[in-house]
C-alpha cells in the first residue's frame, strides 16, 4: 500500500546521479515514493519545495556494512537508533551484519532484522545472513530459507570462514539463490590474539600483531574459489595494499569479485594508536601511510565498488577496558560522507561524482537491487547535502548509541540537509 | 615532562612512570643518581627514611610475581608508605569490575601511588587517564618493565662505569619480553650498543627497526659482548611451538659453561629472573664469576625507592601549584 506521500519538489540543486552520467543544475519532483519529473525550472504544484541552490542532490546513499547490534546487544545500539543515525548520515539503506546475539542464521532472524527495520522507519534495512550456523565456520546455514525471507546476501562477519573446505561448499551451495556471498578476510591462523596492525607500534606498545597476510592470503583463496565455483563474492573493508592487488588482478581477469573501504582505513592509520585509545581498536587494524596510498589508487582507478563504514557502536563502560580485552568497532556512520569528502575530494583522489558512485549505484549492484539512481521513475531515495558547511563532529550528539568516535571533535565540511526514503523527509537538519 | 633548571640540573616533574621509551637520557641519570643516594640504607642499622611517612602505597598485581612485588614493597615500607597489597590473579573483568572500577576504589580510600603489574599491555597508561594517583608500571604485557631496567642499568653502570660504547647482548624471547623493551630504550638511550640474539619466531615485527642489531646465532655475537642479558623463556606466554624443544634451543641460545670460554673473561652476564636453569642459562654460569645476577636484585630496591620518591616529590609539587 503506497503512502498518501507528499509532492515534494527540490529546485535548483546540483543533481548528481553518477550511475546516469549525470552532473547539472536540474529540478526534481517527487511524488508517489518515485521520482515523477526532472527539468530545469519545472512548475508543478508541490505539497513542498526545498530551495537547493549550491547543493548537492544525489541518489539516497547505500551503506553495505553496519552493525545495529540488534537482536542481542541493544544496549550497544538498537535498528532503531543505528536507523536514525543512518538517515542523519545521508542514507537511505544500509546492509546489517549477521554478528548479533544470537547471529542471524535462519529465516526467523532475517524477519526479526526486517520488522524492526520498517518500524523505525528511517532507512531502509537490508540484512546479511550468515554463511555457517552459529557463525562457527562448520556447517552450512540454510542459505535458501533466508534468502526467501529476504536476506540480501551471506556473510559470517567478524570472523572469516577459516575452513577451505566449508567455504567452498558455501560458495557452490549459495550459487543456487545469486545472492552475493561477502568476507570478513582474516585467517587466524596468523596472529589469531592480534589486537592491531603487526607493524612497528605494536612491538613499541606491545601488542599481539595482526599481519597483513592474514587478511591477504583469506582474500587470494577465496578468489581462487570464486574461479572455480563463479559465485558473485565481495571481499568486505579491505585494509592492505596487499589486498588492493589481489582485487586489481581479480577484475582484470574478469571476475565476479567487489570490494569495499571504510572510511577509517582511508583516514587513519597504526600511528594513531600511541596511547592505547581503544576507540582506534578496529578489526582489521589500522594500516599503514603505504596502505592508504594504495587505497586511494584504487578508488582512483576505479577498482573499489562501495565506500562502506563498518558502524559498528560499543559501549563506553567496553571501550574503557584494556586494548587487548576492548571490543573492536568505531561508530561513525553520521560523520561518514564528511569524512570521505575529507579522504577523496580534499585530496584530489576524485570528484563527487566518482564519490557518490561508490555510495549509490555501485553498492546497489553489489547487492543486485535496482536502487542508487534518480531517473524518472526510480524511487525517490534522495539526499540533499551542503557539499561545503563546516562542521564539528560530536559524538555526544550522535543518533547513533555509540560514542566509540575517533573523529569526535574533527572539523569536516559537507552537511546531509535533507535525506528522502521512498519520498518521504526521514530526516532533515535543523540548525 | 622534566626540565632543566637555570642550575643545569634537572628538575624531575612526572608524577607517573610507564615506560623508559618516554624519558631522556637525563631523566633517566637523574633517577639512576637518585637511587645511588638510596643504596647505602641496607646497610644501615635502622633502615627507613620519612619521605613518604603519611602516603599510601598500592602494590595491585594482576599477575604473578614474587621479585618486583616483595621489591616495592620493601622500597614503599623503607619510605615509610603505608602499603597496600591488592592481588587478582584472574583479570578483573572476569570478576564483573573493570579495571578502572578496581583502580577508583583503590583510590577512594585515599591511595597516593598505585604500583601496577598487568598482564595488558597499556593497563598502567589507561590508569593514568582515570585516576589522580601517581601510576608506577610494574611491568604490563609485553609493553615495558621499567624499574627493571633501570635496575639493569644501574647495575651495568656500578661494575662497569658508564655505558657510553659497551656492547649488550640481550638473548632469549624478545617478542613476548617487557624486559627487553624497556631494556633496549634504557641501554641504548646511555650510549650503548644492543643486540638481539634468539630465534626470528621469538622476535617482534619490525624489530629492524628499533635502534638495535638483531642476530639468530648466539655464537656469532658472544666474543664481541661486555654485557649478556639472558631472558627467562617464558612458557606461559609462548603460543604455538615457536622452537622445537627445549634441548634444541638451549644448544643455539643458552649461556653454557662452554659459550662463556668463547667470551670476553669480563662479560657481565645477567638475568631478570626467574631463571630455569639449564634452558637459558646454566647453573654454573648463573653462580658463577661474571654473574652480578644478585646484585641485581639488591639494586633494584635502590631503583625503586628512587621511583616512588621521585614520582611522589612531583605530585606534592603539582598540587602545591595549583
Amino acid at each position: 500500500m503506497k503512502n498518501e506521500s507528499q509532492r515534494i519538489l527540490i529546485k535548483g540543486g546540483r543533481l548528481i546521479d553518477p550511475k546516469n552520467s549525470i552532473d547539472r543544475v536540474a529540478d526534481i519532483l517527487l511524488a508517489d515514493e518515485q521520482v515523477v519529473r526532472i527539468g530545469s525550472k519545472l512548475t508543478e504544484p508541490a505539497d513542498r519545495v526545498m530551495d537547493a541552490a549550491g547543493k548537492i542532490v544525489a541518489p539516497g546513499l547505500i551503506d553495505l556494512h553496519v552493525h545495529f547490534r540488534e537482536p542481542g546487544d541493544e544496549e550497544e545500539e538498537t535498528i532503531a537508533s543505528g536507523s536514525a543515525a543512518a538517515v542523519a548520515g545521508g542514507f537511505t539503506s544500509v546492509v546489517c551484519m549477521p554478528n548479533t546475539t544470537p547471529p542471524v542464521d535462519e529465516a526467523t532472524s532475517v524477519e526479526y532484522v526486517h520488522r524492526m527495520g520498517r518500524q523505525a522507519r528511517k532507512t531502509f534495512v537490508y540484512v546479511m545472513g550468515a554463511i555457517t550456523k552459529e557463525r562457527a565456520g562448520k556447517e552450512l546455514s540454510e542459505m535458501g530459507l533466508m534468502t526467501q525471507a529476504g536476506a540480501i546476501g551471506f556473510t559470517d562477519d567478524g570472523s572469516g570462514v577459516q575452513d577451505t573446505g566449508v567455504m567452498l561448499r558455501a560458495m557452490k551451495y549459495a550459487s543456487i539463490f545469486g545472492r552475493v556471498v561477502a568476507q570478513h578476510c582474516e585467517d587466524r591462523s596468523l596472529g589469531k590474539n592480534g589486537v592491531m596492525n603487526a607493524g612497528y607500534n605494536a612491538t613499541v606498545l606491545g601488542l599481539p600483531g595482526m599481519d597483513p597476510l592474514a587478511e591477504e592470503l583469506m582474500l587470494w583463496r577465496d578468489i581462487q574459489l570464486v574461479k572455480k565455483t563463479g559465485v558473485r563474492y565481495h571481499a568486505q573493508h579491505i585494509s592492505t595494499a596487499g589486498s588492493v592487488n589481489i582485487i586489481r588482478q581479480a577484475k582484470v581477469e574478469g571476475l565476479p569479485v567487489t570490494c569495499e573501504v571504510t572510511p577509517h582505513h582511508l583516514l587513519l592509520t597504526e600511528e594513531a594508536i600511541v596511547d592505547y585509545d581503544t576507540n582506534y581498536k578496529v578489526n582489521p587494524p589500522l594500516r599503514t601511510k603505504k596502505d592508504i596510498e594504495s587505497l586511494m589508487q584504487a578508488i582512483a582507478d576505479g577498482i573499489i565498488d562501495a565506500l562502506a563504514t563498518d558502524h559498528a557502536p560499543h559501549l563506553r563502560s567496553e571501550k574503557e577496558l584494556e586494548f587487548l580485552t576492548a571490543p573492536c568497532g568505531i561508530a561513525g556512520i553520521e560523520c561518514a560522507l564528511s569524512l570521505y569528502r575529507k579522504a577523496l575530494i580534499d585530496t584530489g583522489v576524485c570528484d563527487w561524482s566518482r564519490m557518490l558512485a561508490m555510495l549509490t549505484f555501485k553498492p546497489a549492484a553489489v547487492l543486485n537491487v535496482a536502487k542508487g539512481s534518480l531517473a524518472v521513475g526510480d524511487r525517490a531515495d534522495v539526499v540533499v547535502i551542503d557539499p561545503d558547511a563546516q562542521w564539528t563532529v560530536d559524538a555526544e550528539k550522535f543518533y547513533s548509541k555509540g560514542r566509540n568516535c575517533p573523529y569526535h571533535g574533527w572539523q569536516v565540511k559537507g552537511k546531509v540537509l535533507y535525506t528522502l526514503v521512498a519520498g518521504e523527509v526521514r530526516f532533515e537538519e535543523k540548525e | 615532562m622534566s626540565t632543566h633548571s637555570r642550575t643545569g640540573k634537572i628538575q624531575w616533574t612526572r608524577k607517573h612512570l610507564i615506560g623508559i621509551n618516554d624519558l631522556s637520557r637525563e631523566e633517566i641519570e637523574f633517577i639512576l643518581d637518585t637511587a645511588q643516594g638510596f643504596e647505602e640504607f641496607s646497610t644501615r642499622s635502622i633502615k627507613k627514611a620519612p619521605p613518604l611517612r603519611g602516603k599510601v602505597v598500592v602494590n595491585m598485581f594482576f599477575e604473578d610475581s614474587t621479585r618486583t612485588r616483595n621489591s616495592f614493597t620493601l622500597a614503599a615500607s623503607r619510605l615509610s608508605a603505608d602499603v597496600i597489597e591488592f592481588t587478582e590473579k584472574s583479570s578483573s573483568v572476569s570478576k564483573g569490575e573493570t579495571l578502572i572500577d578496581t583502580a577508583r576504589n583503590l583510590e577512594a580510600m585515599g591511595v597516593d601511588i598505585v604500583v601496577i603489574r598487568h598482564s595488558a599491555g597499556g593497563a598502567p597508561k589507561l590508569l593514568t587517564r582515570c585516576i589522580h594517583a601517581c601510576v608506577v608500571n610494574a611491568g604490563d604485557g609485553y609493553h615495558e618493565h621499567p624499574t627493571q631496567a633501570l635496575l639493569d642499568v644501574y647495575t651495568i653502570r656500578q661494575v662497569r662505569g658508564p655505558l657510553d660504547g659497551l656492547r649488550i647482548g640481550i638473548v632469549g624471547d624478545i617478542a613476548h619480553s617487557r624486559v627487553a623493551r624497556s631494556d633496549i630504550y634504557a641501554m641504548t638511550k646511555l650510549g650503548a650498543e644492543v643486540t638481539l640474539v634468539g630465534p626470528p619466531t621469538l622476535m617482534p615485527a619490525r624489530v629492524q627497526e628499533l635502534p638495535v642489531k638483531v642476530s639468530h646465532r648466539l655464537d656469532d655475537v658472544i666474543e664481541k659482548l661486555d654485557v649478556i642479558n639472558m631472558l627467562r623463556i617464558q612458557f606461559e606466554r609462548l603460543g604455538g611451538n615457536p622452537f622445537p624443544s627445549v634441548r634444541e634451543y638451549s644448544r643455539f641460545f643458552g649461556l653454557t659453561v662452554d659459550r662463556m670460554k668463547r667470551a670476553k673473561p669480563n662479560m657481565l652476564v645477567m638475568h631478570p629472573g626467574p631463571m630455569n636453569r639449564g634452558v637459558e642459562i646454566e647453573s654454573e654460569v648463573a653462580d658463577g664469576p661474571n654473574s652480578v645476577i644478585l646484585r641485581q636484585v639488591s639494586n633494584g630496591l635502590a631503583v625503586r625507592m628512587a621511583v616512588l620518591f621521585l614520582v611522589n616529590q612531583a605530585a606534592t609539587q603539582e598540587t602545591k601549584e595549583k
